[in-house]
């Protein structure tokens, strides 16, 4: 497979958006801003109905979301049928565009269209999944999360989050809306606007798969001195709220110890220190990110073990990245994976003075922290060698 | 030593199609492309997605991006059989007394000869349809199966069911089976004339790619595919089909993978084109292998053999198509 792969006249694989959140969340809006205005690239969008996008634009395909369930046993290895064939089609003609945006319908599960561009050789050989833009309306957040799953895996499986409507809320209930999407997940990067008027330059080209550029610029895995950091006032606000009671997903300092508790965003019922006297929306998550930390890493540990959690836990895992320091190896190495599939590669040379510690983040459902982070750190190469 | 006759073309070239013995080339931009006196060209759609050579007539079918249905006549003449505003029309088949079908998301639809149409709704998208050789009765492949639909009654479809995506279809010259390309790397099949109780299904995997292209030997004895470094061909002429038989593997070549199959009308003699452009003719008696093309610029897409079997056209993913003479 790889072979035909690399056989294949080399060309540069195109670079698709996938645009996910609830209906009207303002993904419409924000597709027309995309077509409209002059950024010197034309895109093509596959969308479930035309809808009301009011663009005289030929390259909008309408698809029906057809989910195929891969036939390897494997219940989370799940691609989108139709977006196989229209991306073929697309493909023969790539001339015409510069890259393809997918919309998703309001309830739809982001992760087969992901997975599309991993697990079709096809696909994965013409495209490149760029990122994933899940687009929240601040005002009905918290209902939608009540209502539904769906809404809570689009934030989960998002690298760009849009909080949209903000005019709509007040600045107590923005600031709600943010630490729920920070608490399910906290590497995202996430951007406050109104009438879908984030700058494109946030949405498109993100290379948030691209194994090279993935985590350079991410919030998460940064530090708060370094130029590229994102988070601006959010982090100010996001460390008032949580402190005290909370590990915050900016506070890159602490090291989780045994007495942390670990769940991190679930067992601060009734710690709340007065911030919000809404009822917090935090009680309909149940999505939980994990993030480890650790020294330099024992590759002859770490890749089964990695195989090891993703094979058995993958399920369970919405995302997965990190950056690991293998012990004697002068480069970062980068990994990235949805559910079961991981994939891994060096990135670049270790900086002067940048420290050489593996930093790891799990999205999921149901993961047991302290399993797998006991398991993490017997993989460092200092660990001692497991029983 | 076989001749080539170079055709260039700009962009994708879908197929390539032997009307009698005029080569037609269909590329996705939508013109189709013949030989017949020098190059000559019907702008048929805008953006074309699918153009198969009906196996009942002599002309061609094609479906695009502009949501029409096209019938192409050997003299490049387009009728209009249908059009959906706004769908693309990817799955198209030919049947008997000038019967087309085709796929729009759920519904697979039929023409008839006479202009009337009847509509069969799946529970899932059709990804692929063929008529079946006898009567008019269409096969649908979708997820988790096939429904084969008798396109003269309101019988309910009779379901052939398999789990996992199927995405195209195919009947045996003898309609005694049905074989389907899935999604993942594999072929599944039914017996059709099966006894009640007996195991009727067929799973034809291995496949390192999955298998875009299907070719009957003539007389249905043989089940040429695509999707490894050598053509699979499988056995179909004992009653069981390739059950407990291994498939023959033809023009292996290393590590290129084959992109398209196509049977000699009369000969069992299989054309086979790679991912590198490269063409060989192989002898199914022998396994005799003869170079008919070196690579080329891009995957081979099509191959057609002219209706006397002495021309062997291809179309190429890069444009660079052509036709070979093996008579020469």
């Amino acid at each position: 497979m790889t072979d035909q792969t690399t056989e294949a006249p080399a060309a540069k694989p195109i670079p698709v958006t996938v645009l996910t959140g609830y209906l009207g969340a303002g993904k419409t809006t924000l597709l027309n801003r995309i077509l409209s205005e002059s950024h010197g690239k034309k895109y093509a969008v596959i969308v479930n109905e035309f809808g009301e996008i009011g663009i005289d634009n030929d390259l909008i395909v309408e698809s029906d979301e057809e989910i195929y369930e891969m036939n390897n046993g494997c219940v989370c290895c799940t691609v989108r049928g139709d977006l196989i064939r229209v991306v073929e089609g697309l493909m023969r003609r790539p001339g015409r565009f510069d890259g393809i945006i997918v919309e998703t319908t309001g309830l739809a599960d982001p992760v087969p269209v992901a997975q599309t561009f991993f697990m079709d050789d096809d696909v994965r050989a013409k495209t490149e999944l760029d990122a994933v833009v899940a687009l929240v309306d601040a005002k009905h957040l918290p209902l939608r999360l009540k209502d539904s799953r769906e809404a809570e895996d689009q934030i989960a499986f998002a690298d760009v989050v849009v909080v949209n409507k903000t005019d709509l809320v007040t600045p107590e209930e923005l600031a709600v809306v943010e630490d729920v999407v920070r608490a399910i997940n906290p590497t995202a990067r996430v951007y406050k606007t109104s009438r879908s008027g984030v700058d494109l330059a946030r949405v498109l080209d993100q290379g948030a798969f691209n194994l090279e550029r993935a985590l350079e610029n991410d919030p998460h895995f940064l530090d708060h001195d370094h130029e590229d950091h994102v988070c601006g006032p959010d982090c100010d606000h996001d460390h008032h709220h949580h402190h005290g009671h909370d590990h915050h997903h900016h506070d890159h300092d602490h090291t989780c110890g045994p007495d942390c508790g670990h769940d991190h965003h679930h067992h601060d019922h009734g710690h709340h220190h007065g911030h919000h006297d809404s009822m917090s929306p935090i009680h309909d998550i149940t999505v939980k990110s994990i993030s480890l930390r650790g020294g330099e890493m024992n590759p002859d540990r770490f890749f089964p073990w990695i195989q090891k959690i993703t094979q058995t836990e993958g399920p369970n895992i919405l995302r997965l990245k990190g950056i690991i320091a293998f012990s004697g190896d002068e480069e970062r190495y980068v990994v990235q994976g949805v559910h079961m599939i991981v994939e891994g590669d060096h990135q670049r040379p270790w900086k002067d003075g940048e420290k050489r510690e593996s930093r790891l983040v799990f999205i999921g459902r149901n993961l047991d922290f302290a399993k797998i982070e006991q398991s993490f750190l017997a993989c460092q190469a200092t660990a001692k060698t497991p029983a | 030593m076989p001749t080539v006759a170079p055709l260039d073309i700009e962009g994708h070239v879908v197929s390539t199609h032997f009307l009698g013995d005029i080569p037609f080339f269909a590329t996705a931009a939508g013109t189709i492309h013949r030989l017949d006196g020098g190059e000559k060209v019907t702008e048929a759609h805008q953006g074309l997605l699918t153009c198969i050579r009906d196996p009942f007539s002599a002309t061609l079918i094609s479906g695009g991006e502009d949501g029409k249905v096209l019938r192409i006549g050997h003299d490049g003449e387009a009728t209009l059989l249908a059009e959906v505003p706004r769908k693309w029309i990817s799955v198209v088949a030919g049947g008997p007394q000038n019967a087309v079908a085709y796929a729009v998301g759920k519904t697979s639809i039929v023409r008839q000869g006479d202009g009337s149409v009847k509509e069969f709704t799946e529970e899932r998208s059709v990804e692929g349809i063929a008529f079946a050789g006898k009567g008019l009765r269409i096969a649908a492949a979708r997820y988790n199966g096939v429904s084969l639909h008798w396109v003269g009654t309101n019988a309910p479809a009779a379901d052939l069911d398999w789990k996992g995506a199927h995405t195209g279809v195919t009947f045996s010259p003898d309609g005694r089976f049905l074989v389907t390309m899935m999604q993942e790397n594999a072929l599944h099949g039914w017996k059709l004339d099966g006894k009640a109780g007996e195991n009727r299904h067929m799973r034809m995997t291995g496949y390192p790619a999955k298998v875009k292209s299907l070719s009957w030997s003539v007389k249905g004895k043989w089940l040429a595919s695509s999707g490894a470094p050598a053509a699979i061909v499988w056995p179909f002429s004992s009653k069981d089909g390739p059950m407990g038989k291994a498939p023959l593997e033809l023009g292996t070549r290393a590590n290129i993978m084959v992109t398209h199959v196509a049977f000699h009308p009369a000969e069992e003699v299989l054309a086979i084109g790679f991912i590198d452009g490269m063409i060989l003719g192989v002898r199914i008696a022998d396994e005799k292998e003869a170079l008919l093309r070196r690579p080329g610029k891009g995957a081979i897409t099509g191959l057609s053999w002219s209706a006397s079997g002495k021309l062997l056209s291809f179309s190429s993913e890069a444009g660079d198509c052509g036709v070979i003479d093996i008579s020469a």
